[in-house]
């Protein structure tokens, strides 16, 4: 059920992505100060936006969750926030290797949207050990639910408040770099974002697709084992 | 239904009741804060502190003593079967929310007169910087009471749920601690308290209050369902 | 024609995909008592759970005082009373404060409620340890407490799992008069020990491992 659409999406996301890395090798210009590490922007920047996206969409399968009581939309936050996660951790790799192409140092806390980055991703973290310590299934989903909407809050506050704490040091952040984007670097930009963003939904899709079949096979295992109660063998219906 | 200000008033009631005759929680957190202070004492070699320093210092002393107050607030209604007495009481249940974290505000201020007078002692040569001290600490204080009620509840009916409520809790409240030690750092300097954007941090610290007041008010019902 | 107090068809209670509960049906008219048996597991204390609006039915129809549960579960949480394995009583609190609580949370206040709960203390011949914490008091006495909390929003519904468990010969007796078939109350009730209560009840619910069995 889940399988539908994911080859045309998949194409899609190679054509993407190789047009991108094209974009970026052969078309984009080489930044004068950084030289060609600069490159790793057109990664780090949509790897973050698409992560942070991808979160706030966790956020908001998790209110559809708790109003509808379907536990797929369980599935959906759960995957949407997951791949998040193992986005985020790319963003902080590319980000410290920018780091150091910019200021030569492996990490640093100069950069307010690096740093909120990394504690929206340590919020986010937490949600594993959280959620497996809930033992009961259904309200495990509930409470997994209430996170991801406490955390989807907890973002902006978050980069605000970091924002203003550091806004008496030198802010070198994407605004310099942003501000006056040529043309070229723009368009090579927003190739890659819209490249990693369809990476980001093959892969939830690629996950949801995976976890369905295997929930059904658990399900009809189970009917298969399990004695019937009288005579009648139950299936479950067909749920995420 | 019951209205929700005599649900309310009832669970904040028996809370405060309960406390006060056991004192399980404020002496120990208000000890803790103190001997931590003497662990800083010597962790930094200081014995006064300003500024950044002495923000840093007593935030996240008084942090983590509000974290054993946090792991404590729902036991009793886990362990002696009370959810299920609220559960059936025809009663709005995000009072329950409400109670609880009146309920924490309170232990935390409690716990506060105590350690901040202790903290000048210790560390500050002049008491002058208490009085806005004390606002920015009882907004702070807002912004913990809803996150750790909120958190806690959850983590009461988990495994290892004394691990929980810090690993979940801590990152959440880093804007909270940010705009907190943010105010106290120009009222704690050496010369007299500063004001230094003293506005700009209340008014964060008040959009955090309001924000997770509301979210815990409004998700504390699929909480309590079953 | 009045509405059953307990209407269920078709009931079923999943936990982790395994049934606690399947294809109940079963009715009760006001003023009748249903006693449940079976052996551990076969979900009794999950049936009246269920019918108390602390589990939410996985499917079928569960209607109680007219309420359609879980939807409008908030109409008859008042006018239920649950006497379950635990007595529910805060341990560091009295037993007339956890009454006193108790009523609080259903609205009662002032002098009637004090009135009521000095009653109930007097007619389960706790009033004078009613002072003492919940702590300090044995098995026996905190079942006592929970009967009055139990009965002290005057429920029109009462649920009960193994009530007689800790009382002795005299709290049985006492706790009768208050949740036993002469209260006139629609009662379910839950036994390990059917013989006891098998003439008073009107019907009786057998439940099997994981489903019914029969219903008389």
């Amino acid at each position: 059920m889940y399988g539908k659409g994911l080859r045309p999406l998949s194409i899609a996301t190679v054509a993407a992505l190789v047009a991108a890395l094209s974009l970026v090798f052969f078309y984009a210009p080489l930044d004068a100060d950084q030289g060609f590490i600069q490159k790793i922007f057109y990664l780090h920047v949509p790897l973050a936006i698409t992560a942070l996206v991808g979160f706030v969409v966790g956020g908001v399968f998790a209110i559809a969750h708790l109003r509808s009581g379907n536990s797929k939309w369980d599935a959906y936050s759960y995957v949407s926030i997951h791949m998040s996660v193992i986005f985020g951790v790319a963003v902080l790799v590319t980000g410290s290797i920018w780091a150091k192409a910019s200021w030569g140092h492996w990490w640093v806390w100069d950069e307010p949207t690096l740093v909120s980055f990394l504690i929206v991703f340590l919020m986010y973290a937490t949600y594993y050990p959280f959620r497996y310590a809930i033992e009961d299934r259904e309200r495990q989903g509930r409470y997994a639910s209430v996170f991801a909407i406490v955390a989807g809050a907890f973002v902006p506050l978050n980069f605000m408040a970091v924002r203003m704490a550091q806004s008496l040091v030198h802010p070198r952040t994407f605004g310099t770099a942003n501000g006056g984007l040529p043309g070229s670097m723009m368009l090579t930009f927003l190739v890659c974002l819209l490249a990693i963003g369809l990476l980001w939904v093959t892969l939830v899709k690629f996950e949801l697709t995976a976890k369905s079949a295997s929930g059904q096979v658990k399900r009809l295992r189970r009917a298969l084992d399990a004695p019937a109660p009288g005579g009648r063998s139950r299936v479950a219906p067909e749920v995420s | 239904m019951t209205p929700s200000r005599a649900a309310f008033a009832a669970i904040l009631a028996k809370d405060l009741r309960a406390e006060l005759r056991t004192l399980q929680s404020l002496p120990a957190m208000a000890l803790f804060a103190v001997t931590t202070f003497v662990i800083f004492r010597f962790g930094l070699d200081r014995t006064q502190l300003s500024g950044s320093l002495a923000a840093g210092v007593l935030w996240a002393t008084l942090l983590f003593a509000a974290i054993l107050g946090i792991n404590r607030l729902f036991v009793a209604e886990r362990e002696e079967g009370g959810f299920d007495a609220i559960r059936l009481a025809p009663i709005d249940r995000s009072a329950l929310f409400a109670a609880k974290a009146t309920a924490l505000v309170a232990y935390l201020v409690a716990v506060e007169l105590v350690v901040v007078p202790v903290f000048a002692l210790f560390f500050l040569d002049s008491a002058a910087p208490l009085p806005p001290l004390a606002l920015v600490l009882l907004l702070a204080d807002l912004g913990l009471a809803a996150t750790g009620t909120l958190i806690s509840s959850m983590a009461v009916n988990s495994r290892a749920r004394d691990l929980l409520t810090p690993l979940v809790l801590l990152p959440l409240v880093v804007p909270l601690s940010i705009a907190a030690t943010g105010a106290l750092e120009p009222l704690l300097a050496v010369g007299g308290p500063g004001y230094h954007r003293f506005g700009t941090w209340l008014a964060v610290l008040g959009l955090y209050d309001l924000i997770f007041l509301l979210v815990g008010y409004a998700v504390f019902d699929f909480l309590l369902e079953d | 024609m009045t509405e059953p107090a307990v209407a269920v068809a078709g009931l079923r209670r999943d936990y982790d995909e395994r049934p606690a509960l399947g294809g109940v049906d079963v009715s009760l008219r006001q003023g009748e008592s249903l006693l449940v048996v079976g052996p551990n597991g076969a979900g009794k204390t999950t049936l009246l759970r269920i019918l108390a609006t602390l589990l939410r039915p996985s499917s079928g129809e569960v209607r109680v005082l007219g309420a359609q549960l879980p939807a409008e579960a908030w109409k008859v949480r008042g006018r239920i009373g649950l006497l379950g394995h635990e007595p529910l009583l805060y341990r560091d609190l009295s037993g007339r404060e956890n009454l006193r609580f108790q009523a609080r949370l259903h609205g009662l206040r002032g002098e009637a409620a004090e009135a009521r709960i000095s009653e109930l203390l007097a007619a389960v011949e706790m009033d004078r340890r009613a002072d003492d914490r919940v702590t300090e008091l044995s098995a026996g006495m905190r079942q006592r407490l929970a009967v009055c909390r139990c009965v002290l929003h005057e429920p029109e519904l009462l649920l009960l799992d193994e009530p007689d468990s800790n009382l002795d010969a005299s709290g049985r007796a006492l706790a009768g008069e208050l949740i036993g078939s002469r209260s006139d109350r629609t009662r379910v009730l839950v036994s390990h020990d059917p013989e006891r209560y098998r003439r008073e009840a009107d019907r009786t619910l057998e439940l099997g491992p994981g489903g019914r069995v029969a219903a008389a």
